[in-house]
Order: C-alpha cells, then structure tokens, then sequence
C-alpha cells in the first residue's frame, strides 16, 4: 500500500536535488528552472498531505504556490532579459554588484 | 497671604535673562540696561519689604510657598518651594537692599565698559541665585542657589576674561566652593538618609529638618553622633563658601574682578551663605557640642590669620579682603558659641559697612584710574602707596569711608560696635563658649582696628604720593556712586541699633533684632541649653575693654602712620623675615600648591601619559586592530557571488536544523 | 500492482530531476523539467486530485515551460562550461544532503494523524474534484483569491517594464 510517506520521501529528494542544482549551476535559467522542481517537491507534499488528511486546504495552497511560481517565472525571466542585454550573458559569476 | 514670593527671586532672573540675550544687539544702551538691572533688583527688594512688613505684624513666623514640584521619586519629594522666616526675611533685606544699591553704583563704575551688558546679566543673575539660596525651603533649592553664586562669582570674578591672572582667580574660587560644595552635599545625603531609613522621615524640607531634627540625637555612624559628622560636612561646605581657614585663598585672589562685584559678592552677600547655612540649620549644629567648637575655633583662627595678611598688604582692595575673611571669622566664632542671632546680627551690619568700604574704595580706584589714565601713566590704581592725602579731594568718600572704619573697628554707637560686642559677649559667657576662642577674638579685633585705620590713613592722609602728572585730575565720583556710599555709610552707623544689648539699654528699646528671629533659633538655643549667663556688670566690663582694645588699634595705626610715617619702614627693616612672611601671605598659597595643585597636575599627567595614552588608548586601538584583522580576514567570504551567500543560508540552516535533531 | 507503478513514476520523476541538473545544455534541463512535471501530474492523479493534475500540466508544463524554453532560445543560449570551483560542488553536495537526512529524519519520525476532513476519495468521485475546488476557492479562500490576481498583474506590469528596451 502506498502512504503519505512515499510521497513525501519522493518530495524530499526533488527537493535536495532541486538544492543542489541552485547551488552548484552558473546558468541563470537553469537556477531558476531547480527552483521550480523545488516548489513543485514542495506542491506534492502539500497535496500527499491534502489526500491524507481529507482536507482541501493543501491544494489550494498549491494554488497559491503555483500562483506565484508564475509571477515569479514572467518577473525572473523578463530580469534575465534585461540582464543579458546589459552583459550580454546570464552566467552568474558575473552578477558580482553585490561586493560593492 | 504669602504667595507671591517666587516674585522676589522672579525679577532679577529675567532681568538677568533680558539684559543676557537682548543686551548686546537690541538694547546697546547703557542707560536702559543699567535701569533694568537695577530696577528688576529694586522690584525684588519692593517685594521683600512687602513680606517683611507683613512678616512683623504677623502671628505665625514661618511661611512657606510651593511653586511646582521638581523631584518626586519613591520617598523623596522636592518641590520649587520658598520659605519665608524672619532669618529669611533679613537675609531678603539685606540682599536686596544692598544688592540694589551695589547694583545702582554699578551704574557709574562700569561706565563705559565693553560688557557692560554681560555684566548686569551676571550681577541679576548673581542675585537671583543668593535669593534662592536664601528661599529655598529645602535644602535642594538652597543648593540651586549655592551652585549658582559659585557658578556667577566664576563668571563675575573672570569678567575681565583677557587678563591671565582674572581667569586663575575665577577658576580658583570656583574649584575651591566646589570643595566645599562636595561636604555640603555629603552632610545634605547624610541627614537625608539617616532620617529616613532610621525614623521613616523621608524629608529635605527646612521646617521638617527642624521639627524631626531631635531624632538623631542617639544615631551613630563611624563611632560618632551622626549629628557631628553631618554637619562637620555641611561646615566644610560653608568654610568653602564663605571663605574659612582651610579654602580662605580663593577670596582674596578674587579681588580680580570689577570693585562693585568684591563689594556685592565678597562682602554683601556669597560669602555670608555659608554664615546664613548654619543659621537655617541651627538645631543641627545645636545637637552637636563638638562641631559647635570647631566652628567657633576655626572662626577664631581665621579671624586673627587673616587679620595678620591685612597688616603687610598694599593692594588696597586686598586689605579689605582679608579684612573680609577676618569678619566673616567673628560671624563664625558667633555661630560656633550658639550666638546664632549675634550671627547674623554682624553678618548684617556687616554687609553695610564692607559694602560701603568696598564701593569707597571703588570710588578711589575709579578716580584714580582716570587720574593715572588721564596723565598717561601705568601706576597701579589699587596701590595705596600711590594715594594720600585724599581727603581733600573725594570729601564725601572719604567720610563715608572714616565712618566704615569706624564702625568695622567697634566704636561705640556704631552698628559693628553692637554686633562685635555680642560676639564677644557670648564667646565669653556661652554655655558653648571658651576663654581662649573669646581671647583671640579680642585680639584679632584689636587687629581690625589697626589695619584698617592704617588703611585708611594711607589712603586718604598725609601728603598725596600720587606721581603730580595725574594729582590734579583727581575728583571726586559722580552722584550714582556716592549716593550708595551715603546711604551705606548711614546704615553702617544706625544699623546697629536694632540689637542694643540688655546690659546698656538705658531707654528700654529691647533688642528687636532678638525678639524678631527667636522663632527661628530660641527653640534649639533652649532645647540644648546654649545661653549666656553673666551679670550685666560683667557684659559692660567687657564692653569697655573691647573699645579700648579698638582705641589702642586705632592708636597705634595713627602713631605708626600718621605721626610717624618712617616708623612702619623701620618696623619692616627690623623683623624682615616676619614682614616677608605677612607680606606673602604665610606663603599658603604656595603650600597649597606644593601639597594639593602639584600632585594633582602629577596625578593628572600620570593618568594623562601613563593610564590614558597607553592603558585606554592601548586598548581602544588594540580593539580596531583586532577588528582590522578580522575584517581583513572576512572579507575573502564577500565575493559578491549570491551564490556563495545562498550556499551559506543553506547550510546554516541545515546545520540548526541538524543541532535541533540531534538534541 | 499499484505500488509497483508508484515506484515506477517516482524513479522516473527522481531521475528526470538529476537530468535538470545534470545537463550541459538547458534546453535538456527544461525537458527533463517537463518530464518531472508529468510525473508529479500522475502522483496528483493518484492522489485524487485530478483538477490538480490538468492545472499541473497546463499551468507548469504548459505556460511556465514554453515560457521558460522561447526565453532559452531567445537568447540563444549554448550549452554551459564545467563549474570552476570543485570547493562550491563540495559544499553545495553537503548541503544539500544534510537537506535531505533532515528531511528524511522528520517523514520517518513523523506521525501524521488520521483523516479529519471530509474530501474523501468518494465524495472527489460522486462531486466531483473542480466543484469541491471551487466551492473552497470562492467562500472559504475568496479574499487571497483575489490578492492573488492582483498579484498577477503586477507581476505582468513588472515583467513588461523590466524587459521593455526603453520606459
């Protein structure tokens, strides 16, 4: 019998593989692609949890959760534009404006 | 109806504040900023006299009037509050009254000055603070009005700020009051705590001081009644203040400042603080046989060791300083044998007659420094060995100057005659009295007499030494001068009979003076048995002896320098060592230095280049290198790479969360 | 059977995952993105949530996908070179493995109760999983509902301002 806890084991290596890769990556896209699997781990918890307990709450979290995944994919995306139209690259070793 | 009397310190603290900021760019005129002075001084005595007069008709002597509450934390409870008592009431006349004539005489002196503006604003200011020391019903606003004639005598004293020695002076006496201040304040915490924790009486307040006082009488602290070490303090605090043996230098070096200001300040009013403190905490020092005997010694000692400096000086405002400190001398031996009302009996007439010798002598200084200044010259106007033979010239300084002396001296009839005698009386037949403090009393008034007839034969006869370029540019001072001379000189010679003792009141006047303040010293002079006890024939026995020991002062200085004046010459030539000694003043100031000025400086440049350059610094440059290192060290881990900074969010979390597990 | 098929989709989802971030050329790392999606749709399925599972597909696979692929090949993007810095693999595989055995730690040591709720498996199939949905998102959730559009808006307003050439 499958329970919650397949789920969410499945959900928590996503996650660390999701950690991993914005940790490691230098393109920017592909950060931001590892930051989705992160909240897409996170979105099948809720709902594991959500069918477990009976309880529509957690999907509409995931509601929201996608909500802003999509605010963020059209902010983040149109910033990587204008990035790479000033340093004609997305590589992250050069966004360094943080050390003065 | 007493509650207006916050008007009496009111007027001269704006007249302070008008003349302070408006002085120098929008009144300019003299006049106007002399009238405001002087008149927000008169208002203040108007006032006093209002109160006064109500005071005398009135049954209850002791009035007191809350303005608003200051301080009021857990027990303690101080309020801007004034108590109006006969002692305060006097003080109020004498203040005012002199303080307005000092002030009008200012008029004339400081014509002319550069800051003439700034000097009105201090004088009010200087009042205003002598008016609230003497209102204050507790002793927190006394200690207000404390600091600040300390904080105006600095200002006044250093008025002429350019000259190197006015501003030693100034800080002098201001380092020197705070001396004083310091034993005031710890007798004042003293009394306070020791009320409270031992007899739940949280109070500063003057009346309840003097109501609960007598439950201290079993109170011990360091092996001693707390009662004498209490007000040994507060001594401390008035030998400060009014110039006592051992913080007596400052008053002589403050003769720096403009003559007016000598007069008000070192004569008048500040220096008698110290006499008016013990007076306002008369039952205290009742208590306290042992500080009663040191006052009383200590007013002795002062009084004859000053009186000695007098001899040799030829400054001749620093005659009158001395003579100053000796007086105030008599004024403590006074309270020191329970004589309280005899007290500030010679603390009154007193404040006339040296207020007047101190503005004559301003006169002279003033005609002089024209004279010199007229002819081009640079003699020293103070020098009385460049004066004789004014007599002739200034009359009218001159008569109210004789009648000063006079009356300084304890001539018969004059007001210092009655208020010396008493003091010596007392110090004589006083429960607290003593032979030897009423033996040297005698000769330092024996003392008085001498130098300041010497004074004043130097300066006003014999033939004129004043160099003959500038001798006939000498004349006498306009009329705002002299008439504060007159009316001082008039108070010097009658004010003394308002206490006409017992034994040669022949028409039965009674001694006012007496009746007027026994509510505020006849309750601790009976509750501790001070009284004087001695026939009437003795009293007057006395009495002559003591104007006959004036008479031969007098004698002596007339034979010395008036028939013989190459006698002092030969006097000098014979005990040099002696004279040398006299003339530098026992060479206290040098001891001082030696003892307390140097080691302080070494203690200072110690802490200076061995503890603050090394220690302090040391360690606060030692905390930025250290932080330099760091820095230096961190900065590698800036990289500006977001990565590195999420990389170390994530394990930082990892980590807590990892230690949360684990415990 | 069913837990066989479990395992199935979720090797295929963990492995679609490396991909992503495995791959030297983003455009692989996308697709293997999309692949982990429909996984993820299949669990949501499992789990009945089906209106889950279509707004999964559409809204990540569909529109976040296409959006984040036309942005890769607008830009002309080329594979990636090898990360310079063998210390940041390092830390970054401690890291994210100290993650997971946390993670881990707190799934075993858990104790999730019982159903409480009344979205029972029959009810999602006699209503129907939408109309629940729905019913939750206009009565119980209206309010952040609402925020949430207007939250969209801004970010369309931001995503146009940020990428126009000149404002």
């Amino acid at each position: 019998m499958i329970s919650v806890y397949h789920y969410m084991t499945v959900s928590a290596i996503l996650f660390a593989l999701g950690t991993y890769g914005v940790l490691t990556r230098r393109n920017a896209i592909v950060i931001f692609m590892c930051i989705e699997l992160m909240l897409n781990s996170v979105n099948l918890t809720f709902i594991a949890l959500s069918s477990h307990l009976q309880s529509m709450d957690g999907q509409i979290f995931v509601m929201f959760v996608m909500v802003v995944a999509a605010a963020e994919a059209a902010v983040g995306l149109a910033l990587m534009i204008t990035f790479y139209r000033n340093r004609d690259s997305i590589d992250v070793d050069d966004m360094n404006l943080l050390k003065l | 109806m007493y509650d207006k009397l916050w008007l009496i310190p009111f007027f001269p603290l704006l007249g302070a504040i008008i003349n302070g900021l408006l002085g120098k760019r929008f009144i300019k005129n003299e006049k106007i900023i002399g009238a405001i002075g002087t008149g927000a001084v008169f208002l203040s005595f108007l006032v006093s006299c209002k109160y006064f007069i109500q005071l005398l008709g009135d049954s209850v002597k002791s009035h007191q009037n809350i303005v608003a509450s200051w301080i009021s934390v857990g027990n303690l409870q101080v309020d801007w509050g004034f108590l109006l008592d006969p002692l305060s009431a006097l003080m109020l006349m004498v203040v005012c009254g002199v303080g307005s004539l000092i002030h009008l005489y200012s008029i004339g002196y400081m014509h002319g000055e550069e800051g003439f503006y700034r000097y009105f604003s201090y004088l009010n200011l200087f009042v205003f603070s002598m008016l609230m020391l003497v209102l204050g019903n507790n002793a927190l606003v006394m200690f207000v009005g404390w600091e600040g004639v300390g904080l105006c005598s600095y200002l006044l004293i250093g008025y002429y700020f350019e000259k190197q020695s006015a501003g030693d002076a100034a800080k002098k006496a201001f380092v020197m009051n705070r001396v004083g201040d310091f034993g005031f304040l710890l007798g004042l915490f003293l009394i306070y705590w020791t009320l409270g924790s031992n007899h739940g009486v949280w109070t500063i307040n003057f009346v309840e001081i003097t109501k609960n006082a007598h439950l201290l009488s079993g109170d011990m602290i360091l092996g001693t009644g707390v009662t004498t070490v209490a007000t040994l303090c507060f001594f401390l605090g008035a030998t400060g203040k009014s110039a006592q043996l051992p913080l007596f230098t400052w008053l002589p070096d403050a003769m720096e400042g403009p003559t007016p200001v000598s007069a008000l300040i070192h004569a008048a009013t500040m220096v008698t603080a110290g006499v008016y403190m013990i007076g306002r905490m008369n039952i205290l020092f009742a208590m306290s046989p042992t500080t009663m005997f040191v006052v009383a010694l200590v007013g002795a000692l002062t009084a004859i060791f000053a009186a000695t400096i007098g001899f040799a000086q030829n400054d001749i405002k620093r005659v009158l300083a001395y003579s100053t400190v000796s007086q105030l001398g008599f004024m403590f031996v006074a309270m020191g044998v329970g004589a309280f009302t005899a007290g500030i009996f010679h603390l009154m007439t007193h404040a006339f007659f040296k207020a007047c010798l101190f503005l004559g002598s301003g006169s002279v200084i003033h005609a002089m420094h024209h004279a010199l200044h007229h002819a081009h010259l640079d003699d020293d106007a103070q020098d009385m060995r460049n004066m004789g033979g004014l007599k002739k010239k200034m009359p009218i300084t001159w008569a109210t100057f004789g009648i000063s002396c006079l009356a300084i001296s304890g001539l018969p009839f004059f007001s210092g005659f009655f208020s010396k005698d008493e003091i010596l009386w007392w110090a004589f037949s006083s429960t607290r009295g003593n032979m030897f403090v009423w033996a040297i009393a005698v000769i330092a008034a024996f003392m008085t007499a001498f130098y300041m007839f010497r004074c004043l034969y130097l300066t006003f006869y014999g033939e004129q030494k004043t160099n003959p370029k500038a001798k006939d540019h000498i004349h006498e001072s306009p009329w705002v001068i002299t008439l504060p001379l007159v009316v001082l000189a008039g108070l010097a010679t009658v004010g003394g009979l308002i206490g006409i003792p017992h034994a040669i009141d022949i028409a039965h006047i009674g001694n006012k003076l007496n009746a007027f303040l026994a509510p505020v010293f006849q309750h601790s002079q009976e509750l501790y048995k001070i009284e004087a006890h001695g026939t009437a024939s003795t009293e007057i026995i006395l009495m002559v002896f003591s104007v006959a020991v004036a008479l031969a002062g007098i004698f002596l200085a007339y034979v010395m320098y008036r028939k013989n004046p190459e006698l002092p010459a030969k006097f000098t030539a014979k005990f040099s060592a002696l004279h040398r000694v006299v003339f530098n003043k026992w060479y206290v100031d040098e001891i001082y230095d030696a003892l307390f000025v140097n080691t302080t400086k070494k203690l200072g440049i110690f802490c200076w280049k061995g503890f603050d350059v090394k220690v302090v610094d040391g360690v606060v440059n030692g905390v930025a290198r250290l932080f330099g290192v760091i820095a230096a060290t961190l900065r590698h881990t800036q990289t500006g790479l977001f990565q590195n900074y999420a990389l170390t969010m994530v394990l930082g979390t990892a980590v807590m969360v990892a230690i949360f597990i684990l415990n | 059977m069913e837990i066989i098929f479990f395992y199935l989709v979720a090797l295929v989802a963990v492995v679609s995952g490396f991909l992503v971030i495995r791959c030297q050329s983003p455009i692989n790392s996308g697709l293997g993105l999309v692949n982990t999606f429909f996984c993820l749709a299949i669990f949501y399925v499992m789990l009945h949530a089906p209106f889950m599972a279509a707004v999964q597909i559409m809204v990540y696979a569909g529109a976040i996908m296409v959006l984040i692929l036309f942005v890769i090949m607008l830009l002309n993007l080329g594979a990636e070179a090898r990360h310079r810095y063998t210390k940041g693999i390092v830390w970054s595989s401690i890291a994210s493995l100290m993650i997971l055995a946390n993670v881990i730690f707190f799934i075993k040591r858990g104790r999730v109760t019982g159903a409480e709720g009344d979205i029972t498996a029959f009810a999602v199939e006699s209503f129907g999983h939408t109309e629940l949905i729905g019913k939750a998102i206009f009565t119980e959730f209206l309010l952040p509902f609402e925020i949430a559009s207007i939250l969209l808006l801004v970010a369309i307003v931001g995503a146009v301002v940020l990428a126009k050439k000149e404002v």
